[in-house]
């Protein structure tokens, strides 16, 4: 074999090192003229995190899947895998939807009975029945706290996908169950951080500083800026029902925390925007008319 | 006996003279002791992620030291020769299995004792609760289930060339159970004839090694799996691996090794 020649490697090690001194040095002439710290995150939002950096755009495909895991925390296992009939519901986030959170439902019961002896013996070494752990768990007597261990996989969904509004609202919603108020709302300013002017957000805001900050006056402005920004959308978002459904829910809570108060006239614009939208108007109607009454019970107020 | 338990003993030996354990145990530490630093919304308590990130950590380890391990035991000895001296004391092919088995069995056996103590020790110093009997019974299961690899893997060894393709290929059919293998029932239904029969075949050939895999019911607190089932799947485990150093020894009484 040729004996390679010792200047060889020096030549290539001269030549490896001159271009890697061209490369580096005009960026270490920024690098020192870079005057503070701040300027490194010029231009970058919130959302321009670890994650983008490492996958870029494609990490909005990861979000999901996290989601789907706090899904598979919440029921301590027991999922359906890609082969099994699945339902696209997450029950995860039906109680921050205002629907029950009903850990005795069968509707979840995917399995079926063992189709051979394998498979019934296999049952046996797996998460086999379907439980909720804010309702007690595998066990059945998990204290609810346990709910925190789904938190994770939400907020790292968030900072896969920081526009999926549903982490938000479903990991404040546990956050808020969990007595843990001002992370609520902290992740709740992320969300609107990185979605500025989202009504779902404004209004599960607005509801927190209500009835666990107690601070009318904030959940008052809070639901003020959600109206104002769902009207100032286009059109075209106006029809997402959605989308009506959270406007519908925010003036009525608006409504609400004016009767409340005493604030007859403001009670009554707001149930006017809730007659708007409602699909049981004549209901609304009814409130009206009430909240009229009471407010021509009481001198001194001036009709809307 | 004594001439297998010599055997094991120079296998057990050779598990703590390679890095491969020890680099394997400080990345799972080096991963573990990472997740487990990070702080979701301030909360100290929550521990599931960890759990579950290290279990995971745990099998992929425990089977990497088993496969390595028992891949390169037989042709080691061949292209060292050291084969020949061995079976000139004498000693019998079978007890030549034998001994490599039981050695890769028991030293795989002590390497996930190790993790399992370290599991043990961070997810209890989070969680402040010992499942102790939870996680031995998770161990017990694992090693079981090692204990069909290790057989499957020095069948591999006779039949392959090189230690390197038995390692690939049986860390393919041995991700390929664990991922589909309670799930070829199903996709079997989803197909139709002949290919049913064959899907169906399959899923009753396989040695399942899913069933020791008790991860979840760990991780999400499910308690301890019967005892009775327990016993049946190590006879179920029992018959495979039985079966496995049976087809290794034939193969092995017939190879040539020259």
């Amino acid at each position: 074999m040729k004996k390679i020649p010792l200047g060889w490697p020096l030549a290539l090690l001269l030549t490896v090192c001159f271009t890697l001194a061209t490369l580096f040095v005009p960026r270490a002439a920024w690098w020192n003229a870079v005057p503070r710290a701040a300027d490194w995150n010029k231009g970058w939002s919130q959302s321009d995190n670890v994650f983008k950096l490492l996958f870029g755009e494609g990490r909005r495909l990861f979000a999901n899947e996290f989601f789907v895991m706090a899904d598979v925390y919440f029921h301590s296992g027991y999922y359906p895998s890609i082969f099994d009939r699945q339902d696209t519901d997450r029950d995860v986030a039906d109680p921050a939807h205002g629907k029950a959170d009903d850990s005795n439902s069968t509707s979840d019961d995917f399995l079926g009975p063992p189709p051979d002896w394998i498979a019934a013996l296999d049952r046996h070494f797996v998460p086999n029945r379907h439980t909720h752990l804010s309702s007690g768990g595998p066990s059945g007597h998990v204290k609810e706290v346990e709910v925190q261990e789904i938190l994770p996989w939400l907020k790292l969904a968030s900072d896969m996908n920081p526009q999926m509004i549903e982490t938000y609202t479903v990991g404040a919603y546990w956050l808020s169950r969990l007595h843990m108020f001002a992370q609520a709302r902290d992740f709740l300013f992320e969300g609107l951080h990185n979605n500025p002017g989202n009504s779902e957000l404004l209004f599960d805001l607005g509801s927190l500083y209500n009835k666990d900050f107690h601070d009318a006056n904030r959940a008052r402005n809070v639901w003020m800026a959600g109206l104002r920004c769902w009207e100032a959308q286009s059109p075209n978002a106006k029809t997402n029902t959605e989308g009506q459904l959270i406007y519908e829910e925010t003036a009525m809570n608006l409504a609400n925390l004016e009767k409340d108060q005493g604030n007859w006239p403001q009670a009554v614009k707001y149930l006017k925007i809730v007659k708007q939208v409602s699909p049981n108007p004549d209901a609304i109607q009814k409130q009206i008319d009430e909240a009229k009454k009471k407010m021509a019970d009481q001198p001194g107020i001036s009709k809307p | 006996m004594n001439t297998i338990w010599a055997l094991t003993g120079v296998v057990i030996k050779e598990l703590y003279r390679r890095k491969d354990f020890y680099v394997l145990f400080v990345l799972t530490a080096v991963i573990t002791f990472a997740a487990g630093s990070v702080r979701f919304f301030h909360d100290p308590n929550i521990v599931r992620y960890v759990k579950d990130l290290c279990m995971l950590l745990i099998w992929i380890s425990a089977l990497l030291i088993t496969i390595v391990m028992a891949a390169r035991q037989i042709p080691a000895e061949r292209e060292n020769r050291t084969i020949f001296p061995l079976l000139a004391k004498p000693v019998a092919r079978g007890q030549v299995i034998l001994g490599k088995f039981f050695g890769c069995w028991l030293a795989s056996g002590t390497a996930l004792a190790v993790f399992y103590l370290f599991f043990a020790i961070i997810t209890g110093s989070r969680e402040h609760y010992w499942p102790v009997l939870d996680y031995f019974q998770a161990f017990l299961l694992q090693w079981i289930m090692l204990g069909i690899v290790t057989a499957m893997t020095l069948l591999g060894s006779i039949i392959f060339a090189a230690p390197s393709s038995t390692v690939t290929i049986l860390f393919v059919v041995v991700a390929g159970i664990l991922f589909l293998g309670r799930h070829l029932n199903t996709i079997a239904l989803h197909n139709s004839e002949p290919m049913r029969s064959v899907i169906y075949t399959i899923y009753f050939i396989i040695p399942h090694l899913e069933l020791f895999d008790v991860r979840e019911r760990v991780v999400n607190d499910w308690g301890l799996v019967n005892w009775l089932d327990c016993g049946l799947a190590a006879l179920y485990a029992a018959a495979y691996t039985g079966l496995f150093l049976l087809l290794t020894w034939l193969a092995f009484r017939r190879k040539s090794l020259t």
